[in-house]
């Protein structure tokens, strides 16, 4: 068969069932065999877009996102999505068109060094050189993609080779000798990490992505409540554990909450399981967590270790080591009553530092209780995507995730447009679900362009615009460090986004009644197709409480 | 411990770190990586990004052409040794890495030196040359050229005796090192 034909056969054997991708020469002739496919492509404006819908749909659905880009240009455009999926382990398979084999090398039209300029931004990557190494390319990339610690792959296929044609068989046998991913968690580990939990009287649970991408969230749960631990989770982590939850003590890091930060400050065993110790969590490293001992449960080896000492290290699959541990930790017969004193000092802490904000007497919409109303409005069950600055972090202090793969968030490389198009991907993974997308506007204007691909495609997701005129999150930096020297953040009243929604074939609304936020937000989630929500909010109001940058965890302001 | 009710099992204050730890020596890592493009790519640009740095790097086939081996040498005061090997782990075409231990390990470099010597001196570079079983392979009327083979410490030394006499250039592979005895490196 050809062997675009047989890349539609790779993709139809991976269980793909849409793809997000825009054609150029370099891959027409692989839009020829999706011409007809049995496979949805979602036609997106800008490829940076369809590489975030990748991404979106890979985080709602658990499945491998697909991208296509054609070369040069298209490819180059998706460098953002492919560094973002590796900051947050997104699998995600990028194929991208190349020129000739008979040009590379010789600044072809639209050439450009695919392989090297994502070299370091990718799991894994390949540039095909003959036609018969398509297929089984290509699932190794799924393979990859979605095992050990879930990530992107690039293939980069030159033109000729698609128009070759080759034999498909679909590829079972896979084995790569160089990549064998650890998943099982050593037994005698396993059993000392339990020991640990037990001896411990002031142990924390610290749960990131990882818990997610195992797929863990209900074995998590288990040992959670077995031993009655505390636990937080990072930005990342949300819906790894259902919150609101009495165990639960909100996000940690720099946005987090006093009690998280405090509890793994005064913590005498911290268990990571499936997070990274990101600098947005620790603060300042040398006083992060200084009376701690640390059990290190990741599925990648080079995590465990890398920023903070590992006393003991498991390395593994999230749901198989959780239920062994859950197991031998059950067995020890632990003392529940030794985590008295502990809570009480946790509850004490809750008490007196629960997420606040001044909501004052008039009638401007705070940007907390917008959230909240959101929150109210979709009954706190909705997907919900954001982009990244302030009404990220509001998002993530005030709406509550119940279940896992419902926060999408760009939490890793904090890419500014990620929102709006991982919304759409996430909605066409999962037509049946409310997918909210709370962004800036600042954010939104980076790939805007996404709101027609969704009206064209009917992929009805709902934008909820917190409009505070500034690039808030740099203007509050500004404002705390900077002496006020607001720089280059004001964004003036422009564009109209209830005009721009129009023109891209959305229905736009604009809320300013405080009273009626709630009502008029449900309002909107009910209107039929893609609706674009402008909440004009309260300019310069900050994110609290905060771990000011290079300052230690326990000393949070405001 | 005693606190009440609590099994008396293990010691929270008793665990010890693992892992990040400086070695303060050098280290040979010997990496058995696929045949295939980009992968030195890989591998170079993996230490960049993260810091680490290389002493020296060689590279070559081995006796199965699907493979090659890189060997490369790296200050163990400076990287936590085992950060870098995870790291380079995760690199898909990378088969096998060993951290090589030094005394179970033959490790030998070739280098060239170009010496300017004039008819006073010849003699007794020469007789040095012997000593270190150096190989004479370029001889002008205002020069001579020496390959010697060794461990890195005694191209050191050899440095040091022939440098007083004047030396031109100097050349060095970089070590290559392989496991003693029966064993497979
Ligand atoms: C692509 C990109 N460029 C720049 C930044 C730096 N940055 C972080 S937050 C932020 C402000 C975002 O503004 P907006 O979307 O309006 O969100 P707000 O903070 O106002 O809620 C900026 C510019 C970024 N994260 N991503
Ligand atoms: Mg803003």
């Amino acid at each position: 068969m050809r062997a675009v034909d047989a890349i539609v056969e790779c993709l139809k054997a991976e269980g793909v069932e849409v793809v997000f991708g825009l054609p150029g020469g370099a891959n027409i002739p692989t839009y020829d065999a999706l011409y007809d496919a049995d496979i949805r492509h979602v036609l997106v404006r800008h490829e940076a877009g369809g590489g975030h819908a990748a991404e979106g749909y890979a985080k709602a659905t658990g499945k491998v996102g697909v991208c296509l880009a054609t070369s040069g240009p298209g490819a180059t455009n998706i460098v953002t999505p492919i560094q973002d999926a590796m900051m947050d382990s997104v699998p995600v398979v990028f194929i991208t068109g190349q020129v000739r084999t008979d040009l590379l090398g010789t600044d072809g039209f639209q050439e450009a060094d695919v392989m090297g300029i994502t070299m370091p931004a990718v799991k894994h990557s390949v540039m095909l050189r003959h036609p018969l190494e398509i297929p089984r390319a290509l699932h190794e990339a799924f393979y990859i993609a979605r095992t050990g610690r879930p990530g992107p792959v690039v293939v980069d296929i030159p033109m000729d080779l698609t128009r070759a044609d080759i034999p498909y068989e679909p590829v079972e046998d896979i084995h790569l000798p160089g990549y064998q991913p650890t998943t099982e968690g050593n037994a005698k580990q396993i059993r000392q990490a339990a020991k640990a939990l037990a001896a411990a009287v002031r142990p924390v649970l610290y749960t990131g992505g990882g818990v997610i991408s195992a797929g863990a969230s209900d074995e998590l749960r288990e040992l959670v409540e077995a031993g009655g631990f505390p636990l937080t989770c990072t930005l990342n982590g949300l819906g790894s554990f259902p919150a609101p939850h009495p165990l639960w003590l909100g996000m940690l890091g720099m946005h987090g909450t006093r009690t998280a930060n405090y509890a793994m400050d005064e913590a005498d065993l911290i268990v990571a399981i499936g997070a990274r110790f990101d600098d947005r969590v620790t603060g300042k490293l040398s006083e992060f967590a200084p009376r701690a001992k640390f059990v290190h449960i990741d599925v990648d080896p080079a995590e465990i270790g890398k920023n903070v000492p590992a006393h003991i290290p498991i390395v593994g699959d999230a749901r198989n080591v959780l239920p062994r541990l859950t197991e031998e930790y059950r067995a020890l017969g632990a003392e529940q009553a030794r985590l008295e004193s502990w809570w009480q000092r946790i509850h004490a802490w809750q008490e007196r530092h629960p997420l606040r904000y001044d909501d004052t007497t008039d009638d401007e919409i705070r940007p907390q209780f917008m959230i909240e109303s959101l929150y109210r409005a979709t009954d706190g069950d909705a997907i919900v995507s954001v982009d990244v600055g302030q009404h990220q972090m509001w998002a993530a202090q005030y709406y509550h995730f119940r279940r896992p793969r419902k926060w999408l968030s760009s939490s890793g490389l904090g890419t500014m447009g990620f929102g709006l198009p991982a919304a759409m991907g996430a909605k066409a993974g999962m037509p049946g679900e409310q997918v909210v997308c709370i962004t800036g506007d600042g954010s939104i204007q980076m790939n805007i362009q996404e709101l027609a691909t969704c009206a064209q495609e009917g992929i009805d997701v709902k934008v909820f615009i917190m409009n505070n005129g500034y690039l808030g999150m740099v203007r509050q930096w500004q404002e705390l460090f900077w002496d006020r020297r607001y720089s280059a953040v004001d964004l003036g009243r422009w564009p109209d986004f209830v005009k721009v929604a129009e023109g891209m074939g959305a229905t736009g609304v604009r809320l300013s009644s405080k009273v009626t936020l709630e009502a008029d937000m449900r309002e909107a989630l009910e209107t039929p197709g893609v609706v674009v929500v402008d909440v004009p909010v309260t300019a310069e109001e900050n994110v609290y409480p905060m771990i000011v940058p290079g300052g230690a965890a326990r000393e949070m302001e405001g | 411990m005693g606190e009440p009710g609590t099994p008396e099992l293990l010691s929270l204050e008793e665990l010890e770190a693992s892992g990040g730890l400086r070695t303060g020596r050098k280290h040979i890592l010997s990496i058995l990586v696929e045949n295939k493009p980009g992968v030195l790519t890989r591998i170079a640009g993996l230490f960049a990004r993260r810091g680490f740095n290389i002493d020296t790097l060689t590279v070559g086939p081995t006796d199965d052409e699907r493979y090659s081996r890189i060997t490369l040498t790296l200050d163990g005061a400076l990287h936590p040794i085992d950060q870098v090997t995870k790291q380079l782990h995760k690199l898909v075409n990378v088969l096998k890495i060993r951290d090589l231990e030094p005394a179970e390990t033959v490790a030998r470099e070739l280098a060239l030196f170009k010496l300017a010597v004039d008819g006073a001196s010849r003699a007794e570079v020469l007789q040095i040359c012997e000593i270190f079983r150096g190989k004479v392979v370029d001889v002008s009327r205002r020069s001579i050229t020496v390959e010697i083979t060794g461990t890195t410490d005694k191209i050191e030394a050899f440095d040091r005796m022939l440098r007083p006499f004047g030396l031109v250039e100097m050349m060095r592979t970089g070590e290559i090192a392989i496991s003693r005895g029966r064993a497979e490196t």
